[in-house]
């Protein structure tokens, strides 16, 4: 099993015919994920690696079925496309954009608290069930299927971590990048409780970073709801207060918050041991296992 | 990215709050101009993005001529924890009775904005969240209607303010808010609002953040982010476009993705070394942004060593490798030694096509760090 996504997904991808979107509609398909349809303003009839596209998100959900979506739309028109997402009543809509303004995002989230839709991301790397399905831009070939589930802020930083237990034998049972903004869908504590309700995800590493309380809340989260260990890493443990560090969500600000310090401390106060490399996270869960 | 204080006032004067008068002068001869303008007492203010400028020296009160060519000379082109002040703000200095604190800003984990008021302003005011939070009012705004006046109105009689400026500071802040949206500020803060003997409002400084990821719909924004820079080196990362963060150590870093480029920084430091900067130079770099990437950190003369940690996923381990040999023929000598770490996307292709009379490469992250520290430690000896 897995959360959120497996072989069944049908997936529209928004903004198919773009550079990026094109690209990776290609490689998912490659990968063995379902895309039924593309759906691109003004592009309805045409075809993308042999996938239909239409002009709405609605006219592909009716067409083809679609239950998820991966949206691929510069930031400028991005928040309009999630808002489509989310009026279809679509299962999931992944949102791989980076860059749109935080603004746009806190109406987003607004319309979110008022739908059933899961939003992941926006700026996120998508998500993996290895063997099954990708929506996303993670590489597939470092991923192996497994039963270690995986949540993280940082796309790259993911990569590193799934390699250091691949290369150990340790696969994964599904992956997933939360995304590096201020506001997001789907959080820390949303994935980290469909893992400790998924009976095949035997361990789980979260990877954190500096900026707002996100890991402190999950710590809490684990430290009271789950039964499946953890293993943790947070990066910026050297970065300056006041600086954004790449991630438009990975600013400490000035009166201290966000730091790795308080995310480390409540990580380990609810038992979960944080690596000081990610060579060491791949420790902890070897040994949970 | 911060806006100066003269240029968050002059948006704020524009939209009609009542702000000192003042000039803007970069020489002391300027200055003195713009005392004889405004009278005494003026403030002479470093025009800096530096926290806490008055306790550091940055700001001072003149009473007559001679203090104010004293205090100009002395800020102007003084350096405030690392930052050259090449510019002050002269202004009129306000009597004041009050000083309250105002602000708006994006409350991440309710997703919304949020307006606050306290009535002890002038003083630290994240001092005051720690030690005393119910001395700020709090008010969410709930961003698909926008603000309701009665709000602005609820937060400020909750916090306190006297009856008779209440409505004039709610008002205050309502065109904060106003000014939040249109700007794509991701915060607004006022601190010290000042109550006059005569019961006027006035917004003594003036904290203007915009966000980053809406300059493409702010053009007169960006063109104050592109004033707004204060160091040749962030100067160039604008220009190039990376997001590049100068810090004070000796090994050079660059990598791809925001976390990725964290975590080098964390093991640089981990493994006894000390970061320089953060550099992240995206996904799906090509050659071309390589180059540039490696031009930016050898133009920083704090840097010692160099570590370049790829982890391709769009990016490809074949056009990073391509990128670096250009980059390095160019030198008769190489400036400083990099290592190289590709894994990911095309990583293997990537590591034949290095040239290794140039480069040093490793396999792994931490073997990596560990030796650009290493030779970043034998320059210093």
């Amino acid at each position: 099993m897995s959360i959120f996504v497996d072989d069944d997904t049908r997936v529209v991808v928004q903004g198919i015919t773009g550079g990026e979107g094109k690209f990776h509609a290609g490689q998912m398909i490659e990968y063995g994920t379902n895309v039924v349809a593309g759906a691109v303003p003004g592009k309805g009839g045409q075809e993308v690696d042999g996938v239909p596209v239409y002009d709405t998100v609605d006219e592909a959900v009716e067409a083809e079925n679609a239950d998820a979506s991966v949206i691929f739309v510069p930031p400028a028109f991005a928040a309009d496309a999630i808002f489509e997402s989310l009026d279809t009543d679509l299962d999931l809509a992944v949102a791989i954009t980076e860059g749109i303004p935080t603004q746009d995002m806190a109406k987003v989230n607004k319309r979110l608290s008022e739908t059933d839709t899961r939003l992941l991301g926006p700026n996120c790397p998508g998500i993996i069930t290895p063997g099954e399905s990708k929506l996303g831009i993670l590489p597939g070939n470092i991923f192996s299927e497994g039963n270690v589930g995986l949540v993280s802020r940082s796309g790259t930083l993911t990569y590193q971590v799934v390699d250091n237990l691949t290369e150990r034998g340790l696969g994964q049972s599904t992956a997933i990048g939360i995304g590096g903004d201020p506001i997001i869908g789907t959080s820390f504590i949303d994935a980290l409780e469909a893992f400790e309700a998924d009976p095949d995800t035997d361990a789980v590493v979260m990877c954190g970073e500096i900026g707002g309380e996100d890991e402190e809340q999950a710590a809490r989260f684990i430290g009271e709801h789950m039964d499946t260990p953890v293993a943790g890493f947070i990066a910026g443990r050297t970065a300056p207060p006041g600086k954004r560090m790449g991630h438009a969500g990975a600013i400490v600000s000035g009166s201290g918050t966000g730091t790795a310090q308080s995310k480390i401390d409540a990580l380990n106060e609810a038992g979960v041991p944080v690596g000081d490399t990610p060579e060491e996270v791949a420790d902890h869960v070897e040994e949970f296992l | 990215m911060k806006l100066h204080e003269h240029q968050a006032k002059s948006i704020f004067a524009d939209a009609g709050i009542p702000v000192p008068d003042s000039r803007l002068a970069t020489t002391v001869d300027e200055a003195l101009d713009a005392v004889d303008e405004i009278g005494y007492p003026a403030a002479i203010k470093a025009q800096v993005h530096v926290g806490g400028r008055g306790k550091a020296g940055g700001i001072k009160i003149a009473t007559d001529r001679d203090e104010a060519e004293q205090y100009a000379e002395e800020i102007l082109g003084m350096d405030l924890k690392g930052y050259t002040v090449d510019q002050v703000l002269v202004e009129a200095g306000v009597d004041f009775v009050d000083e309250l604190y105002v602000g708006v800003t994006m409350d991440r984990g309710e997703g919304k904005p949020v307006l606050m008021v306290s009535t002890e302003g002038g003083v630290d005011i994240e001092e005051v969240a720690e030690e005393n939070p119910d001395a700020i009012a709090r008010e969410h705004v709930d961003p698909a209607f926008g603000l309701h006046p009665y709000q602005a109105r609820k937060v400020v009689y909750e916090a306190g303010v006297d009856a008779d400026v209440a409505l004039d500071v709610a008002s205050i802040l309502s065109t904060l808010y106003d000014l939040y949206e249109e700007n794509d500020a991701s915060e607004i803060e006022v601190n010290p609002v000042m109550i006059t003997d005569d019961r006027d409002v006035v917004a003594a400084d003036a904290v203007m953040n915009i966000d980053e990821d809406a300059l493409f719909r702010q053009p007169d924004l960006a063109e104050m982010a592109e004033e707004s820079y204060e160091d040749d080196l962030e100067r160039k990362a604008g220009e190039y476009g990376f997001d590049y963060v100068r810090l004070s150590g000796n090994v050079g870093i660059i990598g791809n993705g925001a976390g990725l480029v964290m975590t080098t920084l964390d093991l640089v430091d981990y493994y006894g070394g000390a970061p320089a900067n953060f550099l992240d130079i995206g996904g799906g770099a090509k050659a071309e942004r390589v180059t540039q990437a490696l031009d930016m950190v050898f133009s920083d003369e704090n840097v010692d060593a160099v570590v370049f940690n790829i982890f391709g996923g769009i990016t490809r381990g074949d056009e990073v490798a391509k990128g670096i040999n250009e980059a390095l023929e160019q030198f008769d000598e190489i400036p400083k030694k990099v290592v190289v770490r590709l894994a990911g996307t095309n990583a293997e292709e990537g590591m034949e096509i290095l040239n290794t009379d140039l480069v040093e490469v490793e396999k792994t992250l931490e073997d990596a760090v560990q030796r650009a520290v290493q030779n970043a430690e034998e320059v210093t000896q």
